[in-house]
Order: structure tokens, then C-alpha cells, then sequence
């Protein structure tokens, strides 16, 4: 394994910020530890960093364990959430600061500069002022200037988290697509689950200092671990049930369940998909209370005479309007049983 | 643990200078004084405290001293206040010449202050040829001299902050029912109020310890402590009373700067900042125009008269007479001419600005890391105490410190420096600690990560943005080394006089030739300081320290 934590503790005031994290990412892989504001993502980042020094555990880096290796040794690259551009130093002098700190001579470091400012798509950008970059130049030169000592590992802290919405979907590819031809070994930490899942081989969902779940971007998206990491994702039909065999008894009356399901008390999630309308007559009897364009799809809030409110995904033109009253049957190819 | 005890390391490692330095040329010569006072025979006369304290006169003195400075403290507030928010509120054609102006009085050696206020309303002076009245034995003179050093005081400290506070915070209180006047009262006064406290408090302070001002301008009648204690060292020879006054002023002073290091500290959180550049509008309607109006009639009569006065009495003479006496070493008053204390002034401010910016930075460094504790943050108020501490007590303490091996410096020339750059650190700490504690952490953090080590971090990351706060610095530490009076009196060799006591030499002697040629060398030392000063106005960034 290239990274490794091993039971990796920091606290602030008593409180555990990261509290016993295990984590390991190997080489040429990408990952991306998905969570809440708060949820102790940035640091631990800077914990392998070596910028925050941890309570217990331990950091190693090709198996070597990174205490007492201070921040300026351990040649990982970390691209930091606002960028933090040397603000008196121009584009290409940034992007050579890391060479330039490893002694490597002014000639090569210039070419480097050249090629990598080429790679992130700012050819010739070299003797700009930091001040006169958009918010997506500056971030292509923060992504030049962490490749430039060609870090063993390369973190990077909310990446695309301040520009605006295209843009972000642009970049994501992008960045996917040069991480692939680099081969580089990527940690990458977010709050934008479409950020992670375009980006990450595997994801790691963090919740209050730990580690809720870790998969592939499929795995997580279609069997969230518990209900924290499906409303997280999005999901709003959350219930608790009881499951026997086939079936589960919920506020929302019988729903169908995969076979082979958990049995007993359990957390069932329904995908708004799985929400099908039918006549008013049949199934749950529901009133439309709101319905909020999607692009794709429309959603639909529901309040059920009985329950929890619902929320279904339906084509443009079958959206009922608010007020209407309608039935609810659920696709137990969209259900699944948690925990 | 390693990173703190490592960071522990590096903290005492920039401390160890600073520390050593005032140790030994403030802390020592101090403690000299103070032991030569109250020690006899080896053992200590507290008693001596009770005594000296219970005379008359000495009550006099300590009485007189507080009153005039919270006076000139009250006074000062009150003409300035206005100042501060035209300078923060309101944009006018010339604002940045006029906050020159405003500053020139502050760099001014109190001395220079001294002879221009005497100018204007003492014997032979504006007043007294215009209308027949002389001020220069009543308090007035005093007071009025005080307020013409510290408007920039207040101007600065509060005025900066004042351009700072979001306008729309007042506008906010308008939407949700206040009056104009209630919301100034309710949102922008508490705002204002730990800037207003701390220029207040430092006004009170430099009035209190106050020595040029009150030695020129309080003849026989007026003294404060600082002035008492130069007679009893100097005249009276009574160094255990000088002792007592010096432990007196130690204490005030001391109060005055724990009171102060916490309301900075209070003024450092939680308001939100804007770019003063957005806050300021053309004056509109006829209550601004005149507020406007009001400051400028105040600055023309307070601070541009005096100096004025000062110019044309020095050319009184026919034919720069006053000017080219100064470089004839005949006069008498002197063993040279008194044009040379232009270079040995000038000589010696440069190498105390020099080590002023040394131990200040070197101070700045380590009290600007994030990780500085409560012992690191009693530096801080510590250091600035030599702001406060009787000059006149360094001085005579350095004679009888710094006399024997290894550190027998009384016959060296660097002597004046030293104490010199005790006043000026002070300054490029506030100076430049601002600016660090501004700099980024992550910037710094980016920098370690790309590979640098901890010393390197600060070349390539820090070096760089504080060069100008660095170079302002030096600007205010050079002002100050140039016109520090108290302790350079004592110490300057009589020789090699620094301007500041020539100017004072000169005054104390009688006749027109003298006056004038007092008047013509303030002239200069008053220029000089302008010249300082217009370089640093142009280098200032908003960011830049609290003075």
C-alpha cells in the first residue's frame, strides 16, 4: 500500500476529530473520501500531510511510518481548498516553487513549467500575475504547482469546490482523465457526492471523525451502508421496518424486498425511481404537495395520508400538479434493505 | 510531540536575541537605578517610598502629572474624534496629503514640538507680538502641545479601524427601525469603542511619561514626573527620590499597558472588515461640509501654525543668518558646530534603526506564530514598556549600568544607539505583528508541503509581504531614534551632540542668536522627519500595524 493509517486519532478539545480511522490507498489508485462539512475530511489530509500531528495511530507512506517527518519531507503534493497561490510570485514561478525547493536547475525547471502549464490546458500562461487568473485558471495552476515535484501522492482538499457549476463538470472529466494518464495515486476529499463518484475508483464516506463506508462508486450509490450515508447521498425515503421473507412492514404499509434481504428490524430505502404513481384508487393513497424540476426528471413530494413524506421521480410530461391525489406502488427493483 | 516541541525551539530561538537585548540595556540599567536609589550600606530603605511620597511637593508633582494628562487625553478626543471619522467617512481632494500633515506632528522630536509651540505663544511669540498674550507659563501651553503630538494618535488608530467597519451593518440597523442616530449609537459606537479606549489609553501614556514638552514649555511652575525625576538626577543629585518617582512610573505605566494589551485584544475579534477604499463618500450636505470645514480649521491652527511659526521665526535673521551660524563652532554653547549634531543625529539613528529592526522583527517573529502561549504574549506587553519607562532612568542607568568590563560601553559611541533602539522596537514590533499574524497560515503550510523547510517557509513566503510593513517600520524606528530626547541627554557625549539636545542646549541659553539658532535647527530635524515620513506614507498599506 502506498498510504496507510493505522488507527489515526487527532482531537481538538476532547473532541475527536478523527477518531481511530483505518484507510489505505494503493498505488495508481483514486480516492475520495466523501462527507459533510465538519465531518473531519480536511483533516486528515493534513494529518498525512504532516501538517497536523496526530493524537495516536499512525501515518506511513510505503510502509514507513511519517512521525516526526515533518510536512517538507514526506513528498506528498497537497492542493489546498482556496488554492493558497503565492500571491507575489507569478503563474510560472508558483508552479516551479516545488523543483525549485529540491534544487533542481533553473533550465529544467523552466521546461517542466512549460509542460505542465500545457497539461492543465494554460500554455504560455508562465509570467501571468496570480491576481489576473479566474477561479478556474488559478486552480488549473494550484493542480500544476502540486504535480510539479511529482509527489508520491497527490491530496487534494475540496478541488473544484468554489467554481461555478459547468465549469465543475468540465474539470472533473478532465482531472479523471489526466490522473489516468499520469498514473498518479490520488486522495481527493469533498462534499459533492457528484464530484467524488465522476472522480474516485473507490469512495470513502466519513461521518463525525469515522468511517461510514468504502466502495466503488456503484457499491456506495446502489447499497448505502446505513441511513446517515443515504440521506447524505440524497435519498429521502428512509423508513424503519420490519422485514420477513419478502416483504416489510412500514409506515408506507407492505413494501417488496430483493430476496435474501436482512431480516428483522431494519433500515429500508426506497430510490425516488422505485416510487411509481398509479391511479388513485390503488396502492398508497398520496396528495402532491410539490414538485421541483429536475432537468432529467421531475421530482415529486407526496405526503401520504399515513407516514413520512415521499419523494418520486417521474417523466416531465406525467408529472401530476400540486394538490392532485394519487396512489403509490414501490418497484422492489429500487428498494433495498440497509444496514 | 515533536512538532510542538520543535516549534517550542524555533520560538525560543527567535526570542533569545530580543530577549538578551532588553535584559541587558533596560532591564539592568533599570534595576541599577533603582537599587543605587533604596540600597545603602547593602540594605534596602523601602521606607525611602513613604517618605519621598508623603513630601508636598512630590505630591505636587504626581497630582499635576495626572491631570494634565487625562486632561490632555480629554482634550484630544475631543478634537480628533471628528477627524477620525472625516478621514474614515468622507473622500475629499487632498485627504492623502492631509493625513501627512496630520502624522507629522507624531514623528516630531518632542523638542521640536517644544520650540514651535514657544514659537507661537511665548515670550516674542505669535501671540504675544499679535495681541499680547503668553501662554507658555500656564498649562495651556502644555496641553495644547500634547493634543498637536497625539491627533495622529487618535486619527490613526481610531480613524483606520472606523474606515474598516462595514457601512452596511449601519444599514442593516436602518432596515429593522433604527435611526440614523441609533444605529451609530447601537452598531458602529460598540465597534469603535476598544479602538477608542486603546488610542485614549496610548495618548494617556505618552502624556503621562511626557519630558520635551514639559521641559521647554512648563518652566519653574510645571513638572511631571518624567521632568522631576531628570531634576533630582541631575540637579539634585537625589538619586533615592529619583528612584522612588521611577518606581511610581513604572507601576502607571505598567497598569496602563496591561489595561491597553487587553483592549487591543479585544479590538482584534469579531468585526467584520471591509476595504476602507469602499466606506468613504464626498461629504453631502451642510452638517459634513462643515465637520469637514471644522477639521480643517483645527489642523491649520493646531498643527500647520505651530510649525509654520517655527519656520518663520527661524528666519528671522537677515540672510539665513540663524542657518549659517549653526555651522560656526564659535557660538560657545558648543565644542562644534552645531550643524555637525545633523550627521552624528543622522549616524546614529541609522545604526539604531538598524538594531531596532533587528530585535523588533526578531521579537514580531515569534510573538506572530499561531502557537504563542501566555508567556509569549507577556512579552508582548513587556515590550512595551521602554515606550513608557522613564528615558531619563535608562539613560543615567546605562552611565552607572554599562561602566564596568565586560560591558564598559560608556566611552563607546554605540551607547546612544542602544537606548535609542529601546524606543524603536517597540514600534517595529506593532508594526510589522500585524502583518505577520495577517499572513496566511495555509500559505505557509503550501509552501512546506512543496518541499520547504521551516527557515525557508519564511524567506520565500513571509519575507516577501511583510518588506513593506519591514520598511515602514524602519521609517517610524529612524523618526524615533532621531528624536529620542530623555535618555540621549543624558548619554550623548557633549561633543557629540544629537540634534534633539542641541535643540535644547540652545534654547536653554539666553539671547536672540541662540533662540534663533534653536529655531533653525528644529527647522531641519523637522524637515528630516517629514522627509521620513512622506517616504513611509508612500510605502504604508492599510494593513500596516496600529500606529
Amino acid at each position: 500500500m502506498l498510504l496507510s493509517l493505522e488507527a489515526a486519532t487527532v482531537r481538538f478539545g476532547g473532541r475527536a476529530v478523527l477518531d481511530a480511522i483505518g484507510l489505505a490507498v494503493a498505488e495508481h489508485e483514486v480516492v475520495c473520501v466523501l462527507g459533510p462539512s465538519g465531518s473531519g475530511k480536511s483533516t486528515l489530509l493534513r494529518a498525512v500531510a504532516g501538517l497536523q500531528r496526530l493524537d495516536s495511530g499512525r501515518v506511513l507512506l510505503d510502509g514507513r511510518d511519517q512521525s516526526g517527518v515533518p510536512a517538507h519531507k514526506r513528498g506528498v503534493g497537497l492542493m489546498f481548498q482556496d488554492h493558497q497561490l503565492f500571491p507575489q510570485r507569478d503563474v510560472g514561478a508558483n508552479v516551479a516553487f516545488g523543483p525549485r525547493m529540491r534544487g533542481v536547475a533553473r533550465g529544467e525547471r523552466d521546461a517542466e513549467v512549460g509542460k505542465l502549464l500545457e497539461l492543465v490546458g494554460l500554455p504560455g500562461a508562465a509570467r501571468r500575475a496570480v491576481a489576473s487568473l479566474s477561479g478556474g485558471e488559478q486552480q488549473r495552476v494550484a493542480l500544476a504547482r502540486a504535480l510539479a515535484p511529482r509527489p508520491r501522492l497527490l491530496m487534494l482538499d475540496e478541488p473544484l469546490g468554489q467554481l461555478d457549476r459547468s465549469l465543475r463538470e468540465r474539470l472533473v472529466v478532465e482531472l479523471r482523465e489526466l490522473f489516468g494518464r499520469l498514473g498518479t495515486t490520488v486522495l481527493a476529499v469533498t462534499h459533492d457526492q457528484g464530484e467524488a463518484f465522476a472522480l474516485a475508483d473507490r469512495v470513502v464516506v466519513m461521518r463525525d471523525g469515522r468511517i461510514a463506508q468504502s466502495g466503488t462508486p456503484i457499491e456506495v450509490w446502489q447499497r448505502p451502508a446505513d441511513a446517515f450515508v443515504a440521506r447524505f447521498l440524497g435519498f429521502e425515503n428512509v423508513v424503519s421496518a420490519t422485514v420477513a421473507g419478502t416483504a416489510a412492514d412500514s409506515p408506507w404499509g407492505k413494501l417488496p424486498v430483493p430476496d435474501g434481504s436482512a431480516q428483522g428490524s431494519r433500515t429500508v430505502l426506497v430510490r425516488p425511481a422505485g416510487v411509481r404513481l398509479v391511479a388513485p384508487d390503488q396502492g398508497l393513497p398520496c396528495t402532491v404537495t410539490a414538485r421541483t424540476f429536475k432537468g432529467t426528471h421531475v421530482a415529486v413530494r407526496l405526503q401520504p395520508a399515513d407516514g413520512p413524506r415521499l419523494e418520486a421521480a417521474c417523466a416531465l410530461r406525467d408529472a401530476p400538479e400540486p394538490g392532485a391525489s394519487v396512489g403509490v406502488e414501490f418497484d422492489v427493483a429500487e428498494t433495498v434493505v440497509l444496514d | 510531540m515533536t512538532g510542538t516541541r520543535r516549534g517550542n525551539a524555533a520560538r525560543l530561538g527567535l526570542m533569545v536575541l530580543p530577549v538578551a537585548f532588553f535584559a541587558l540595556f533596560f532591564a539592568w540599567p533599570v534595576a541599577a537605578i533603582v537599587t543605587r536609589g533604596l540600597k545603602t550600606d547593602g540594605a534596602w530603605r523601602f521606607g525611602r517610598i513613604a517618605d519621598v511620597l508623603a513630601q508636598p511637593d512630590i505630591r505636587h508633582v504626581l497630582w499635576f502629572t495626572t491631570w494634565q494628562a487625562l486632561a490632555s487625553t480629554a482634550l484630544t478626543l475631543l478634537l480628533a474624534l471628528p477627524a477620525a471619522h472625516v478621514f474614515a467617512r468622507l473622500d475629499f481632494p487632498g485627504k492623502q496629503l492631509l493625513r501627512a500633515v496630520v502624522t507629522v506632528p507624531f514623528v516630531l522630536p518632542t523638542v521640536v514640538a517644544g520650540s514651535a509651540f514657544l514659537a507661537l505663544v511665548g515670550h516674542n511669540g505669535l501671540l504675544d507680538d499679535v495681541w499680547g498674550v503668553r501662554l507658555d507659563t500656564t498649562v495651556w501651553a502644555i496641553l495644547l502641545a500634547h493634543v498637536f503630538f497625539n491627533y495622529a494618535v487618535v486619527v490613526r488608530t481610531v480613524g483606520g479601524l472606523w474606515a474598516q467597519l462595514d457601512p452596511r451593518q449601519e444599514e442593516a440597523a436602518r432596515m429593522l427601525g433604527a435611526s440614523p442616530l441609533q444605529a451609530w449609537r447601537k452598531v458602529t459606537l460598540p465597534a469603535l469603542g476598544p479602538a477608542v479606549a486603546a488610542a485614549a489609553l496610548m495618548v494617556f501614556l505618552f502624556t503621562f511619561t511626557s519630558f520635551g514638552v514639559v521641559q521647554i514649555l512648563g518652566g519653574p511652575t510645571f513638572s511631571t514626573l518624567e521632568v522631576e525625576i531628570y531634576r533630582q538626577t541631575s540637579e539634585m543629585l537625589d538619586l533615592s527620590t529619583a528612584a522612588v518617582l521611577t518606581l511610581v512610573q513604572f507601576a502607571a505605566v505598567g497598569a496602563i499597558l496591561v489595561v491597553h494589551a487587553r483592549t487591543v485584544r479585544r479590538r482584534e475579534t469579531a468585526l467584520r472588515l471591509v476595504d476602507p477604499k469602499l466606506t468613504a463618500r464626498r461629504p453631502r450636505g451642510a452638517g459634513q461640509w462643515a465637520l469637514l470645514a471644522g477639521v480643517l480649521v483645527t489642523v491649520a491652527l493646531l498643527l500647520v501654525l505651530p510649525l509654520a511659526v517655527l519656520v518663520r521665526r527661524s528666519l528671522d535673521a537677515p540672510d539665513f543668518g540663524y542657518y549659517r551660524a549653526l555651522a560656526d563652532a564659535d557660538g560657545g554653547t558648543f565644542l562644534v558646530a552645531p550643524l555637525h549634531a545633523v550627521w552624528t543625529s543622522l549616524e546614529y539613528a541609522v545604526a539604531a534603526t538598524a538594531i531596532a529592526v533587528l530585535i523588533g522583527g526578531l521579537a514580531a517573529a515569534a510573538l506572530a506564530r499561531r502557537d504563542a502561549g501566555r508567556l509569549v504574549r507577556g512579552f508582548d506587553a513587556l515590550l512595551m514598556l521602554p515606550l513608557g519607562v522613564s528615558a531619563v532612568t535608562v539613560g543615567f542607568g546605562f552611565l552607572i549600568a554599562l561602566d564596568k568590563p565586560p560591558l564598559d560601553l560608556r566611552q563607546s559611541w554605540i551607547l546612544v544607539p542602544l537606548a535609542q533602539a529601546l524606543v524603536g522596537a517597540p514600534f517595529v514590533v506593532r508594526t510589522m505583528l500585524p502583518v505577520l499574524r495577517a499572513v496566511d497560515v495555509r500559505l505557509r503550510e503550501a509552501a512546506a508541503v512543496l518541499g520547504a523547510a521551516p527557515w525557508r517557509v519564511w524567506r520565500e513566503v513571509d519575507l516577501p509581504l511583510v518588506r513593506r510593513a519591514l520598511l515602514v517600520a524602519a521609517g517610524f524606528a529612524f523618526a524615533v531614534s532621531l528624536g529620542e530626547f530623555g535618555a540621549t541627554v543624558f548619554i550623548a557625549r557633549p561633543d557629540n551632540p544629537t540634534l534633539p539636545v542641541a535643540v535644547a542646549r540652545l534654547l536653554s541659553r539666553p539671547g536672540d542668536l541662540n533662540y534663533g539658532q534653536a529655531m533653525a535647527l528644529s527647522t531641519i530635524l523637522m524637515v528630516v522627519c517629514a522627509a521620513a515620513l512622506i517616504l513611509l506614507e508612500r510605502l504604508r498599506t492599510d494593513r500596516t500595524g496600529e500606529f
